[in-house]
């Protein structure tokens, strides 16, 4: 049946909203649990009340964003059933599975612990509270883990072969899937960029305390965490961000062809573009500024590789397309004859470029016998948004940098006990709190708009993952998301700024007053 | 490895297991939510119902967000039918869903009146709206939905969401709220004391009479109303999961075929009654746990009795027939199945083994006084 490009574009729109919503809760969940337990441990170690304190102060901010965080990430669960049947269908077999392990493995343990967190302060002797809140802290990082092998897969689909009887995606080799390489350098630089999170959340709260002059014991002590460990992780940030676009580079050329606007191969080593205007249109990118031979070094991690341009991997894409129609055409016929050698041998030979002439499916139902211009729209369809990407990165990379630097140089002067004199540096430290969730919702536009138009990379375009449902559906729930999704930010942010403004040890005050 | 037809029905039956387990745990969390604005006449009382499920709700709703993961690792067919077909009633549970953690976090954090009212009916709402819908779907799943496969396996739907209301699923939906409520009447009456306690044990003898006697309706209903579907070709346990190799028909008392092929499946029914039986004697002799294990009871009974009423069927088709997901065509590969059988049985024991740990913990009742002095720290 014809596809519906409104579902398509909705859905797409829908699922980019809610994920994006749903990454505002995730990394302070993950960053500040870490925090938690860190704090807390300190307590344990040294039984100095101000600790215990700092942990339920701090822990009654993330009780409001854990529970925005739990709320949001079932939208995505559904999102998969509900706007992405196809999808469903023709991978499940194998993106269910981490997720499913997810559940039994992650969610059951930060669920459960989150709980006696909060309510077993009485029942709990302090180490057991302690252990509770570890546990809690691995759950909220071993989730992490499973969906970005989940992501992973969608980025580089390993270890699973076409069922010609089953029309779909099925498992051959699972320890490939848990263990690919871009999975694992996502969780990496992902779980880093959370704990950056965090401790910015706690460095910006703390500082304005500081500015204020008030809960000064626990402002300072936060501190001193926040930079430590804020600094540790933004350095990791970087080198693993740096390892996860080596990995990407072998394994999604175009997105790195994308995000550094290479138009044209250029003779190894490249050129690293600082500054530019990508023109998608002409290809290229004016008002380049470029540092010699650094991409070259990145991308591939030698002098002597080139980094091939969008124009090449287009042509490259035709070949391949024109590879997937002979096995499509063949997959047509051996459905009527399941048993012709023949045809499964060159399906077989084929099948690798199976989803390259899926493409062709925008432009015809006959897929197998698709004219030259309906291959050259599908392939020019495989560049992904340049000038988004392009953009994106930049900032990103630059607020790592800025990050590195901040923590750094506040880690130096309250290593000598000075910073609380830096009035300047509390106040920028304030400022900048918005900033880390901008760098993460970056980071997931450069590695979700960068895999387009694919929902699995070469396997499954976007258009064709989308349920076949009314059009009426989706904007309804579209509409429902956007009105419900800011009003619960509202309330949300609301109360985030209340108990701040309150302070540790004062919220006592206000639950008790009378109406 | 088991052989495809071992493993497709162990998947059959962990299905039901962590449907199971959803309706038994989340479901008391549901129970006492839909309870709590009735029983619970003033702040205080209304904190104490709500203070017993707030330790413990987050890690019953996993059994949900697993039971989806399942169903897409396990039949992804399902999860694609299922959620796309009942898509506008899906987004409606979902709604309820978000609205709960937010509601039980946010309630106490402010002292206002207005503030802890308005956030008490979406607890409400959260705790009626999810048994209602997931009941309606079962009602749906056994009078067949209309969606049919293209030779792309590409699922359509042809219903609307107002033919989901039809007056045979809101009788399943009635039963699923009937046994929740009654769910989360037993938890109160283990966990409260004193008035509070006995307006749960009151409002647990009438609604598990409800319940029963709701079911029993669907069950004559079922044997003389609505048609069952019944497989005709050959069938390949061991086969590939494609739902369009087989021939199916329909027919009147189809669903009851099973219970005449293998008799000893009606005690899973029976079970639903007995269950009731215990509920009204812990009432009687004032044994909470054995009223709450009594219900728990019912619900395996109830839940069971739809999964093998339908065997093999999980989800048939009311459009074309032949396209009906059963146990042996809709489910994943029979590596994917072995993978997650032996991960299930490394984790859910660790997993049962903590949850055990923390319900000890938390066991004894939950009192006004206990309110009053940990006011700070509970919700």
């Amino acid at each position: 049946m014809p596809i519906n490009m409104d579902v398509v574009a909705l859905s797409r729109l829908q699922f980019a909203l809610t994920a994006l919503y749903h990454f505002l809760f995730v990394p302070l969940t993950i960053g500040l649990a870490l925090l938690l337990a860190i704090m807390e441990s300190v307590w344990v170690m040294t039984g100095r009340p101000v600790w215990r304190d700092m942990t339920k102060f701090w822990g009654t901010l993330f009780g409001i964003n854990f529970a925005m965080g739990v709320a949001t990430g079932l939208t995505l669960e559904f999102q998969f059933g509900t706007n992405w049947a196809y999808y469903a269908h023709y991978v499940g077999d194998i993106f269910g599975a981490p997720l499913a392990i997810e559940g039994m493995m992650a969610f059951f343990l930060e669920a459960t612990f989150v709980g006696m967190f909060f309510f077993g302060w009485d029942k709990l002797s302090r180490l057991q509270h302690l252990i509770c809140t570890w546990l809690l802290a691995i759950g909220v990082n071993l989730s992490a883990l499973w969906i970005l092998i989940a992501n992973g897969w969608m980025q580089n689909p390993v270890g699973a072969r076409f069922n010609i009887d089953t029309m779909r995606m099925e498992v051959t080799n699972f320890a490939d899937v848990i263990f690919n390489p871009v999975a694992q350098v996502k969780f990496v630089h992902t779980v880093s960029a959370s704990y950056v999170t965090g401790a910015m959340f706690v460095l910006a709260i703390s500082a304005w305390y500081l500015l204020k002059g008030r809960h000064v014991e626990i402002a300072r002590r936060s501190m001193t965490v926040a930079l430590s460990f804020g600094l540790a992780s933004a350095l990791s940030v970087v080198v693993l961000g740096d390892a996860s676009g080596y990995t990407a580079s072998q394994n999604q050329k175009m997105k790195i062809a994308a995000v550094e606007a290479v138009w044209h191969t250029e003779a190894a080593p490249a050129g690293l573009t600082l500054f530019g205007i990508p023109d998608p249109a002409a290809h290229v990118t004016r008002y380049e500024i470029k540092l010699p031979w650094l991409l070259g070094l990145i991308a591939t991690r030698s002098f002597d590789q080139p980094v091939p341009g969008i124009a090449d991997l287009v042509e490259k894409n035709k070949e391949r397309i024109r590879s997937g129609m002979i096995a499509y055409d063949a997959l047509d016929h051996l459905r009527q004859d399941r048993e012709n050698k023949a045809l499964l041998e060159q399906f077989n030979a084929h099948q690798d470029d199976l989803g390259y002439a899926l493409l062709l499916k925008r432009y015809t139902q006959d897929v197998a016998h698709a004219d030259d211009g309906m291959i050259d729209a599908a392939a020019n369809d495989t560049v992904p948004d340049v000038p988004v990407l392009f953009w994106s990165f930049r900032f990103m990379v630059g607020l790592g940098f800025y990050f590195i630097l901040l923590f750094a140089y506040g880690f130096y002067q309250n290593s000598f006990r000075r910073l609380e004199t830096k009035r300047w540096f509390l106040r920028l430290a304030f400022l900048s709190l918005p900033l880390p969730w901008i760098a993460s919702e970056l980071g997931w536009a450069v590695a979700e708009m960068g895999r387009q138009p694919w929902t699995i990379d070469g396997v499954l375009p976007t258009f064709l993952s989308a349920s076949s449902t009314a059009a009426g559906n989706v904007v309804v729930s579209l509409c429902g998301f956007i009105l419900f999704y800011s009003a619960l930010l509202v309330v949300e942010m609301f109360l985030m700024v209340k108990y701040v403004r309150l302070g540790p040890g004062e919220d006592r005050s206000l639950a008790e007053r009378k109406p | 490895m088991p052989s495809y037809e071992i493993l497709r029905l162990i998947w059959w039956v962990l299905l039901g297991v962590l449907l199971t387990g959803f309706a038994v745990l989340d479901g008391f969390d549901f129970g006492a939510m839909a309870l709590m604005p009735f029983i619970g006449k003033n702040d205080e009382e209304r904190r104490v119902i709500i203070n017993t499920v707030a330790p413990v709700w987050e890690g019953n709703q996993v059994w949900l967000v697993l039971g989806g993961g399942a169903v897409f690792a396990a039949w992804p067919y399902i999860y694609a039918v299922a959620f796309s077909g009942f898509y506008l009633a899906m987004f409606v549970v979902l709604c309820a869903l978000i609205l709960r953690p937010v509601a039980f976090k946010f309630r106490s954090k402010m002292p206002n009146a207005r503030w802890r009212g308005f956030w008490d009916w979406c607890l409400f709402v959260s705790g009626v709206v999810p048994p209602v819908i997931f009941g309606v779907a079962v009602g749906n799943a056994l009078q067949g939905v209309p969606f049919t496969l293209d030779d792309t396996m590409r699922m359509t739907y042809e219903g609307s969401f107002w033919e989901l209301l039809n007056p045979f699923a809101l009788l399943a939906g009635a039963v699923s709220l009937a046994m929740i409520v009654t769910q989360g009447a037993a938890w109160l009456g283990m966990k409260t004391d004193g008035e509070i306690q006995a307006r749960a044990q009151k409002a647990g003898a009438v609604f598990s009479i409800v319940t029963l006697a709701l079911f029993t309706l669907a069950g004559v209903w079922v044997a003389q109303g609505i048609d069952g579907y019944r497989i005709t070709s050959a069938i390949d346990p061991n086969g590939p999961s494609n739902p369009m190799l087989k021939e199916v028909v329909r027919g009147q008392g189809a669903w009851l075929g099973n219970y005449a092929k293998f008799p000893a499946s009606m005690l899973v029914p029976a079970l639903a009654l007995l269950g009731g039986a215990f509920v009204w004697s812990g009432l009687a002799f004032k044994r909470s746990m054995l009223a709450f294990i009594g219900n728990s009871l019912t619900i395996v009974g109830i839940i069971g009795t739809a999964g093998v009423s339908m065997f093999p069927f999980i989800l048939p088709s009311s459009l074309n027939l032949k396209a009906g997901l059963t146990v042996w065509d809709a489910s994943s590969s029979q590596t994917t199945l072995m993978i997650m059988a032996v991960v299930t049985v490394v984790l859910m024991p660790i997993v049962l083994a903590y949850t055990g740990w923390v319900y000890r913990v938390l066991r004894g009742k939950v009192t006004k006084a206990y309110i009053r002095e940990q006011s700070r720290g509970v919700y």
